[in-house]
């Protein structure tokens, strides 16, 4: 299952038919593989990764630092759920050191923003407080370079 | 002083340029390259080398160098440092240990090691036995250092292995050398342990050195590389030539080894220090980062390959363009038979019709003729569009060519 993870975790239109070729599969069993690992989760979305500052839309993004009060029984599942559950949320994450949730928070202006975090998570009664970081620049996302690298030049032919 | 003239200055005086050099060709691949120069939109299967960029850990080691100021030449056998490493990858990969302060030469690449191993080894009017095809320089270089050339052919009957046979049925009292390259360039054909057995008993019933090119050792992806030097009795009469290029996509550095005994790394170390002093120093405190921690890079892109080439290897055979399965190298060298075409043709109507360069199998030796080299060191996007093309190409071949 691992091999065919991998390639679609390069290029997800990568076809079946493809996948097959590439790994001494048959396509039906690609297919099979596929619809497996959709139903177990371990495969959950075909996205494109896209830059929307190039696309020419204005995006803010911010890190927000939460600390919380581990509530009894659920511990921090029940709060990062409440939070995780807004769609600004774009990354939810339980981190060890001085916070306890590290939130990625996307939005068109640092209003909206700021706005979400004023009067959306900091005033939830388990958050005790907030920083937000507003990003300056992004340099790289998920394994990608935003400004991207130049393709070294290869001679034609060599031997 | 002796006056040297141009040829065709004036009549009756001898040549500008050395019998010896007049008499080694011109590599067959040039010829494209000057073609592919002034055209656009080409897709090339015609390279020799990764795709990928040097892993990053790597390029900052040799930055780290020079701002730490390793500027300087190092000893001629390469930094003690990296030749002990080289020692200790060569013993836990494959059982065999050399001497890093007598038996391991760091050399500006493969290609360095091989002239000086042939110019070391090789006396007038030596015989040189080589796998055909093979890569480009091994006869060249035999023919500078005084050798005499040899072919042994292999064909896509036999997935283009070196046969003993063929080998023994070529040895006369003046062969000295056999020089070969497996995993192959051009062909992806591997040698597994059993059949570099028969070689190797063919060079100690006739006292033959083997100089073994294994530059594409890690890039093996069916089975587990044989080193020759490792099969019995074999250390003391071959000449491992290994390096950095293909498997950490090093090609741009220049950095390679030769291992053997002591008297022969002496002789190649003089020849070595006249000609280049040393390897670069940058590139080997590169090559030496390789070797500490490379493993994992060099693991990942010896996967990528592998879906590559079991993608183009099938739909080679699907375009009806027969190919055996290469285990090595990033080659795939199918038939071109079925097109009627010489590969020269080939190679070139497909470029100027499809823009698809590959690279003539006649470049790597008669042998190679009906074949045609298709690097898979290039990205899955591109092998596809590729094929595609050279399906088209082929489909109007076939429409003309009467089977």
């Amino acid at each position: 299952m691992k091999d065919v993870l991998r390639i679609l975790e390069q290029d997800a239109r990568t076809t079946p038919e493809e996948i097959a070729a590439m790994t001494g599969r048959s396509p039906q069993e690609v297919r099979e593989i596929i619809r497996q690992a959709e139903k177990d989760r371990a495969l959950l979305g075909y996205h494109a990764q896209v830059n929307w500052e190039k696309a020419g839309e204005e995006q803010v993004w911010a890190l927000i630092e939460v600390k919380v009060t581990p509530q009894r029984d659920v511990g921090f599942d029940a709060i990062a759920e409440r939070i995780f559950r807004f769609p600004e949320a774009r990354s939810v994450y339980l981190v060890s050191g001085t916070f306890d949730l590290a939130v990625t928070v996307v939005g068109r202006t640092m209003q909206e923003v700021s706005a979400f975090v004023s009067e959306r998570l900091a005033p939830m009664e388990t958050v005790q407080g907030t920083v937000t970081h507003f990003l300056l620049k992004r340099y790289k996302e998920q394994g990608a370079i935003l400004d991207g690298e130049d393709r070294p030049q290869r001679l034609p032919v060599s031997p | 002083m002796t006056e040297r003239r141009a040829p065709g200055e004036g009549g009756g005086r001898r040549p500008t340029v050395s019998q010896r050099v007049r008499q080694i060709p011109a590599s067959g691949i040039r010829k494209f390259f000057d073609l592919l120069a002034s055209m656009d939109g080409v897709i090339s299967l015609g390279v020799g080398e990764p795709d990928f960029v040097t892993p990053w850990t790597i390029r900052e080691a040799a930055i780290y160098a020079i701002t730490s100021g390793q500027t300087m030449y190092t000893s001629n056998y390469g930094t003690l440092e990296l030749r002990i490493a080289l020692a200790r990858h060569l013993e836990r990969r494959y059982g065999v240990s050399y001497d890093p302060h007598r038996e391991l030469l760091i050399t500006v690449g493969v290609s360095e090691a091989l002239d000086l191993a042939l110019r070391a080894l090789l006396d007038p009017g030596d015989e040189v036995l080589l796998p055909d095809p093979c890569y480009v320089s091994y006869g060249p270089c035999a023919i500078l250092a005084g050798g005499v050339v040899v072919p042994v052919p292999s064909s896509i009957e036999h997935d283009f292995r070196l046969l003993a046979g063929e080998v023994a049925a070529r040895i006369t009292p003046r062969t000295r050398a056999l020089v070969m390259g497996f995993p192959s360039n051009p062909t992806g054909a591997v040698m597994d342990r059993e059949d570099l057995l028969a070689i190797a008993d063919l060079a100690r019933r006739h006292d033959l050195l083997v100089v073994s090119d294994e530059i594409y050792d890690r890039l093996v992806y069916e089975g587990e590389h044989a080193c020759f030097a490792a099969l019995p009795g074999m250390q003391e009469r071959t000449v491992l030539l290994g390096g950095f290029s293909k498997a950490y996509a090093m090609t741009g550095w220049r950095v390679g080894y030769a291992a053997a005994p002591a008297e022969i790394i002496e002789a190649m170390m003089k020849v070595h220090q006249y000609v280049t002093m040393c390897a670069s120093t940058m590139s080997q405190a590169a090559a030496l980062e390789a070797l500490r921690r490379g493993d994992e890079h060099v693991e990942e892109m010896r996967r990528e390959y592998d879906r590559r080439r079991r993608y183009m290897v099938a739909a080679l055979n699907d375009i009806g363009l027969s190919c055996f399965n290469p285990k090595g190298a990033f080659y795939a060298f199918p038939s071109i038979r079925t097109t009627g075409l010489t590969s020269e043709a080939f190679a070139e109507q497909l470029l100027l019709e499809e823009k698809v360069a590959v690279v003539p199998g006649s470049a790597f030796g008669v042998s190679g003729e009906g074949h045609i080299r298709c690097c898979y060191a290039t990205s899955v996007t591109e092998i596809k569009e590729a094929l595609e093309r050279i399906d088209r190409f082929v489909q109007r071949r076939r429409a003309t060519f009467p089977q």
